[in-house]
C-alpha cells in the first residue's frame, strides 16, 4: 500500500525542513538504512529513505539511488548546506522524534512496505 | 586557471566536447577527507548523464558504481582523479589515486571485507560493499595496485543499443 | 515477549549455539552505527542490524541487549558467531530487510520507547 507525503508527515508527526515538499507525492516503498553502500543496493524510485545520518552524503547516496524522500529520525537535524543541496537535488527532507524503528513501526502499520510484493 | 580549446570548468570537473553530441569526457579531482564533497563528482556525472538521454539503468548503474569509488578514493587516499568518456555506446570512467594501494585485490573484492576505521564506519561508509557493487553494476571492471603504487580502477557501462548489438552478435 | 517466541513469529534462523532463548525482551533497536546503539538502546532491547562483525557482540554484551537480528541475509563472520556463544547472546538471521523486520516485530507488539 502506498501513502503520501502529507500521510507521512501526520504518521510520523514529522517537521519538512527543505521548502521543496509536494504533500502528494506518493511513496510506494520505505527503506531504513544507515550505511550509504546499503541505501545504493535499493533503489526504488518511489521510495522513502528513514536514516539516523544527517549529512550532506545521505543526500547525495540517495539522489543517486533515485530515493524519493528521506525522514531522519530521532530528531537530528542536518545543517543548512545538507538542506540546501536536497532542494537542489529535489529530495524532500523530514524529521521526526521518532527513533528509526518506532519510525519503521509506524508506517508498516499504515500499510507500507519494502517491496511491492509483500502483504 | 587557463583550460586549452575546447575544455570549459562547469561544477566540480573540467569537461570537453569532442564530435560534437557524439563524445564527451571530463575529470574531477578528488581530495582524501573531504566528506562536505563527498559524492559530488558521481552526482555531477549522474547529471551530465542525464542531460545526454542515455537511458535510466544505465544512469543507475554508473552513477551507483562511481559513487562507491569516488568514496574509496576520498575514505582511504590522499587524493586522486576520476576521469569519464562518454561515447554513444558506453561511459568509460577511470579512478587513479596517490593512495598507498591494496595488497590483496581478491579481499577487498570481498563482499564485507573492510579496512575502515570506526570513525569512517560510524558515518556510514566502510561496510566492504564498495567494490563488489561496482563490480556488480559494471559491465566491464580492471583493477590494478600495488603496495606504495597507489590504485587504478577503471569501468564501463554499455549502453543498452550496444549491448543488444552484442547479443546478436553472439546469436 | 520471549526471543525464543519471535524466532518463531518471523520465521528466524539461529546462528548461535548453545545459548538461551528464553530471554525477555524489552523492545527493538534498529541502527547500523555502533556508536548510536551504544547511546540509545535500553536493557533488554532486540537489536536489527546489517553489522557482521564481531564487534556487534561487544556492543551487545556491554548494553545488556536480548539479542541479535542480522537482516538483508546477511550472514555473521565465524568469529562473530564463535563471541555470540561465548558471550551468550543469540544470534538470528532474516533474508528479509530491517524495515520488514522491524514492521513484523512492532505488529508483534515490540516498541521502542
Amino acid at each position: 500500500m502506498s501513502l503520501t507525503l502529507a500521510e507521512i508527515k501526520v504518521i510520523l508527526n514529522a517537521n519538512v525542513l527543505t521548502s521543496k515538499f509536494d504533500a502528494n507525492t506518493v511513496i510506494g516503498m520505505a527503506y531504513s538504512a544507515d550505511l550509504m553502500s546499503d541505501v545504493l543496493s535499493f533503489s526504488q524510485t518511489d521510495s522513502l529513505l528513514i536514516t539516523g545520518l544527517v549529512d550532506k552524503t545521505v543526500v547525495r547516496t540517495a539522489h543517486v539511488a533515485n530515493i524519493k524522500a528521506i525522514v531522519f529520525a530521532r530528531g537530528k537535524v542536518p545543517n543548512k548546506d545538507t538542506v540546501a543541496l536536497a532542494d537542489e537535488k529535489n529530495i524532500p527532507l523530514m524529521i521526526t522524534n521518532f527513533s528509526k524503528y518506532e519510525s519503521c513501526g509506524r508506517l508498516y502499520e499504515k500499510g507500507l512496505r519494502n517491496s511491492y510484493d509483500a502483504k | 586557471m587557463s583550460l586549452a580549446a575546447g575544455y570549459m570548468k562547469k561544477g566540480l570537473g573540467i569537461h570537453m566536447m569532442q564530435n560534437k553530441e557524439t563524445t564527451m569526457k571530463g575529470v574531477f579531482f578528488l581530495t582524501g577527507k573531504d566528506f562536505a564533497n563527498a559524492g559530488a563528482a558521481s552526482c555531477e556525472l549522474k547529471t551530465i548523464l542525464e542531460k545526454m538521454q542515455i537511458e535510466q539503468s544505465a544512469i543507475r548503474r554508473a552513477a551507483i558504481a562511481a559513487f562507491e569509488a569516488e568514496m574509496n578514493i576520498i575514505i582511504y587516499t590522499p587524493a586522486g582523479m576520476m576521469k569519464y568518456s562518454i561515447t554513444p555506446d558506453y561511459v568509460k570512467v577511470v579512478f587513479q589515486d596517490m593512495g598507498h594501494g591494496i595488497e590483496d585485490i581478491e579481499l577487498a573484492m570481498t563482499e564485507g571485507y573492510s579496512t575502515a576505521p570506526d570513525y569512517i564506519r560510524e558515518m556510514g561508509f566502510g561496510s566492504g560493499m564498495g567494490l563488489p557493487n561496482i563490480k556488480k553494476n559494471t559491465d566491464e571492471m580492471k583493477i590494478s595496485s600495488a603496495p606504495g603504487a597507489g590504485t587504478t580502477l577503471e569501468f564501463i557501462i554499455k549502453f543498452k543499443q550496444e549491448r543488444d548489438n552484442e547479443n546478436i552478435r553472439d546469436c | 515477549m520471549k526471543i525464543s517466541e519471535i524466532v518463531e513469529g518471523l520465521s528466524l534462523e539461529v546462528k548461535s549455539a548453545n545459548v538461551n532463548l528464553e530471554k525477555e525482551v524489552t523492545g527493538g533497536y534498529v541502527s547500523d552505527l555502533l556508536s548510536d546503539v551504544i547511546a540509545n538502546c535500553k536493557e533488554g532491547n532486540i537489536w536489527i542490524t546489517l553489522q557482521t562483525h564481531q564487534n556487534i557482540i561487544a556492543v551487545a554484551t556491554l548494553r545488556e541487549l536480548s539479542g541479535i537480528i542480522l537482516v538483508n541475509g546477511k550472514a555473521p563472520d565465524a568469529d562473530t558467531i564463535k563471541k555470540a556463544n561465548e558471550e551468550s547472546i543469540p544470534l538470528m538471521a532474516s533474508s528479509l530487510p530491517a524495515f520488514e523486520i522491524v514492521g513484523r516485530l512492532y505488529n508483534l507488539g515490540i516498541r521502542c520507547r
